[in-house]
């Protein structure tokens, strides 16, 4: 196993190498001018291109990438065009909010979903397996917006229940950050519902129909043991497959949901930098995504091993 | 059974932070006034750069020396008393007793003095007042001089003017930045301090009331008047989608929304305990601005032939739809307006295609496909390019429209490359009205060649009108430059006006004493 991580985390560098070179050069190849966009709409052409000049971005793409590169190495993200403050900063800022959704929907996928796949599996063919599977498809057509919007309007404005948008941080008070969470986190976690409950059944019945399930129930016990821990834990590996996945799906679901419940984090912070052609920002952030995808895939590949003893590394 | 227990209790666990989160108080207190502007706060250098939102935030923390009031008059606001020298090259200034930076200095003439030095660097009308400055001099602690080669018509309306880049005033410290290089320090002596501290880009910015702020006694005015704070903090909340921060108005999460799309509007006007409210008496204009140095448009009569070939009211409807907020306006220095003029305008933006046919035919345009670039997200501009589009087909034009994001637009808008290689034709955008009320600060009007906006018109006669304006002290004599400056530019237009619009701003009920202005500004705002 040590091994099989040295491995596979020195395999993350050329990933990140690759990564670092399309983002740098689809950026430059993007439309679009931040000294423009900086200096306003009055702005002269010799405005324009001083901003450019105390940019940098009037040097050769190669040096640009060199000097980028470079600062990297060092552990600098290098500084926002727009904010006048380092991308780290920034990106600090942002992660908690970000951090906390997703921590929150992957909760409430898991806890509903994993639960409701079992039941449809053990049920199948019955009205239980055709509402959740019912659900499912609901959950997968419905895009996230629509979703977030017929929420906010049904307990925030209809009901009073739950804000209708923002964050405030855990450290300012958990009620408060908890009430911020539960509609954005909900929203988002229909269609990870929809998947994982999906998954579960498929998986479970596939088990289901094996030997040693058979053997289980004959030894009399209990069904919700059979279920548990003979059947589930032997359905774990795609299950824990697809968890992991949409974990790493995620990060590209929160922007919409971030953006639709106004919660300041990295998803916004993109599409924010994107618009505004924040390019270290951009990089950043994308490098960060990238670089969270590897370690999700990696640590599912790890929690193989303990989910099924015959995997080993 | 095992696994109806198992279900129930996951539905409990999962049902109690939803419980718990009900129950919990709101935690935000009376006098914060929680606003959703235009847009983020990112740039917190107005003199730096002409971006709305970095101009509201100039407004909020600093102090201009005059202010135009609402009837476009320019009136002291800092300055106490100021006199001019009898040959109109002396003017001397002195500043109001008891006003103090943030940090408690006092406000001196030498701040004043490097302030109109950085913005004079800067801004167009900056930047032409000082070409008729022979040097500022500083006489006490509270007094200046400013001393002029030759007379002109832009001291006090250059530094009282309206919109972005103000003249706004900072610490000789601050004031010393490079005008190319950002400032760092946000000392101002406005009505509100900046809370640096507070301010998470993406999320909000804070401003607190500075207490110390010595107001004018007039009423406020415009710009002008009396800067009264009376609330203890506004905090400008981000929050991109239109259709959650109108929820959240409802909510009562938030209680101003600065502008509000259109068609969110009845919604709006349904709630009772909402209101819209046009603080902006002048609105906004519509513009479709050529590329004169790119052919056809170097040739006037092809730009004639779009003059003759347009008609407001299909943009304006096409946009913002509701006849109550938009009006055709031929006046290119708009409409209620000391410079209001409709000279030279008779038969034109009437969508006379004839004419428009015949003029192109007399230009020799040999089909050349005209690149238009097309604005997809901004709404407020989304719908002109397409109206634009068929309007000069009609005419006989060839049309290539290329759709992009505004910033896409910004970013070529400034390349000179010829269209067909990567450069443009034409584009259309919207002015604060307050932005072009005259021909000096009306960028577009700006025909100086290389040296004029993207776009780039070459007219020495139309720069020969703009300098006598800038000279000209005198209203009746001005108005009749602006006249001559609108028949001038009917013949070799580097725009067009395509009309006004109003963008009012909705807010909840309790929200009162918003002043009416070209910039929203929050003093003498009470919350309820």
């Amino acid at each position: 196993m040590p091994g099989f991580l040295a491995r596979r985390l020195l395999a993350t560098i050329p990933v990140m190498a690759i990564v670092a070179v399309l983002v740098f050069s689809m950026l430059r190849l993007t439309p679009g001018d931040p000294a423009s966009i900086i200096a306003g709409a009055a702005a002269t052409s010799a405005d324009i291109a001083g901003i450019r000049d105390k940019l940098g971005l009037d040097r050769p793409i190669v040096e640009q990438f060199a000097i980028w590169i470079g600062n990297l190495l060092r552990g600098d993200l290098g500084e926002s065009f727009f904010f006048k403050k380092t991308v780290a900063s920034l990106v600090a800022d942002r992660l908690e909010p970000t951090l906390a959704l997703a921590t929150l929907t992957m909760l409430w996928s898991i806890a509903v979903a994993v639960p409701l796949g079992v039941v449809a599996a053990y049920r199948q063919g019955t009205w239980v397996d055709r509402v959740v599977m019912g659900f499912s498809v609901l959950g997968f057509s419905v895009p996230v917006f629509v979703i977030g919007y017929v929420l906010i309007y049904v307990f925030a404005i209809e009901l009073s229940w739950l804000p209708v948008q923002g964050y405030q941080a855990l450290r300012e008070g958990f009620w408060g950050f908890l009430q911020r969470l539960i509609l954005p986190s909900l929203t988002l976690s229909v269609i990870y519902i929809a998947l994982i409950a999906r998954i579960t059944r498929t998986s479970v019945l596939e088990v289901l129909g094996e030997d040693y399930i058979r053997t289980a129930r004959a030894k009399g016990l209990p069904r919700s043991t059979v279920l548990m821990r003979h059947a589930l834990r032997n359905a774990a590996v795609p299950i824990v497959t697809v968890i992991g996945i949409g974990a790493a799906l995620l990060i590209g679901g929160v922007v919409v949901t971030e953006s639709v419940f106004s919660i300041p984090g990295l998803g916004r912070l993109t599409v924010d930098a994107v618009l505004a052609r924040d390019y270290p920002t951009v990089q950043a952030v994308i490098l960060l995504f990238s670089l969270v995808y590897v370690l999700l895939n990696l640590l599912v590949d790890v929690l193989y091993t303990f989910l099924d003893p015959r995997i080993r590394y | 059974m095992d696994v109806r227990r198992t279900l129930e209790r996951a539905a409990l666990a999962a049902a109690l932070p939803l419980a718990l989160a009900v129950a919990a108080p709101p935690a935000v207190a009376q006098t914060t006034l929680r606003v959703v502007m235009h847009s983020d706060l990112k740039i917190v250098d107005p003199i730096w750069t002409t971006a709305y939102i970095t101009r509201n935030h100039g407004y909020m923390i600093y102090d201009t020396l005059f202010a135009t009031d609402a009837s476009g008059k320019v009136q002291p606001q800092m300055v106490d008393r100021w006199t001019v020298s009898p040959d109109g090259l002396v003017y001397t200034m002195t500043l109001r007793d008891g006003l103090l930076w943030h940090d408690g200095a006092p406000v001196t003439a030498e701040d004043c003095v490097a302030s109109i030095r950085r913005w004079g660097a800067k801004d167009a009308t900056g930047q032409k007042l000082m070409t008729f400055v022979k040097d500022l001099q500083v006489v006490d602690a509270k007094t200046f001089r400013i001393n002029l080669s030759s007379p002109t018509g832009l001291v006090l309306g250059g530094l009282g003017k309206p919109s972005s880049a103000a003249p706004f005033m900072m610490p000789k410290r601050v004031a010393a930045t490079d005008p190319n290089t950002q400032i760092t320090d946000f000392t101002g002596s406005g009505p509100f301090v900046f809370r640096k501290d507070e301010w998470k880009p993406g999320d909000r910015a804070v401003y607190a009331k500075f207490d110390r702020y010595r107001p004018r006694s007039e009423p406020p005015s415009g710009m002008a008047g009396g800067k009264v704070v009376k609330v203890d903090r506004v905090e400008w909340r981000v929050i991109a989608d239109q259709q959650t921060a109108v929820n959240a108005l409802i909510a009562g999460e938030i209680d101003y929304i600065e502008q509000p799309a259109h068609d969110l509007m009845p919604i709006v006007k349904r709630d009772s305990n909402l209101k819209l409210l046009d603080t902006n008496p002048l609105g906004n204009q519509y513009a479709f601005r050529f590329n004169s140095t790119a052919k056809p448009f170097d040739n006037p009569k092809v730009k004639q032939a779009l003059l003759y070939a347009f008609n407001q009211e299909d943009f304006l409807k096409a946009v913002i739809g509701d006849a109550a907020y938009y009006k055709t306006c031929k006046a290119m220095f708009v409409c209620g307006t000391p410079l209001e003029t409709t000279r030279g305008m008779d038969g034109l933006l009437e969508s006379n295609f004839v004419k428009a046919r015949e003029l192109l035919r007399e230009a020799g345009y040999d089909g050349t496909p005209i690149v238009l670039m097309h604005s997809t997200d901004l709404q407020v501009l989304t719908n002109l390019a397409p109206v634009a589009k068929s309007l000069m087909e009609r005419a006989g034009l060839k049309v290539d429209m290329q759709s992009m994001d505004w910033q896409s637009v910004v970013a070529r808008r400034a390349k000179k490359d010829p269209p067909s290689a990567g450069g443009w034709h034409a584009f259309l955008t919207s002015w604060v009205s307050a932005d072009v009320l005259t021909p000096v600060m009306t960028a577009f009007l700006n025909s100086s060649c290389d040296k004029a906006l993207f776009g780039w018109p070459c007219d020495a006669e139309m720069e020969k009108l703009r300098d006598q304006f800038a000279r000209e002290t005198d209203p009746a004599k001005q108005k009749a430059i602006a006249e001559a400056v609108q028949l001038r530019w009917a013949q070799n237009p580097g725009h067009i006006p395509l009309g006004q619009w109003y963008q009012p701003a909705a807010m909840r009920r309790n929200v009162e004493g918003v002043v009416s202005a070209p910039v929203t500004v929050f003093w003498n705002v009470t919350k309820g």
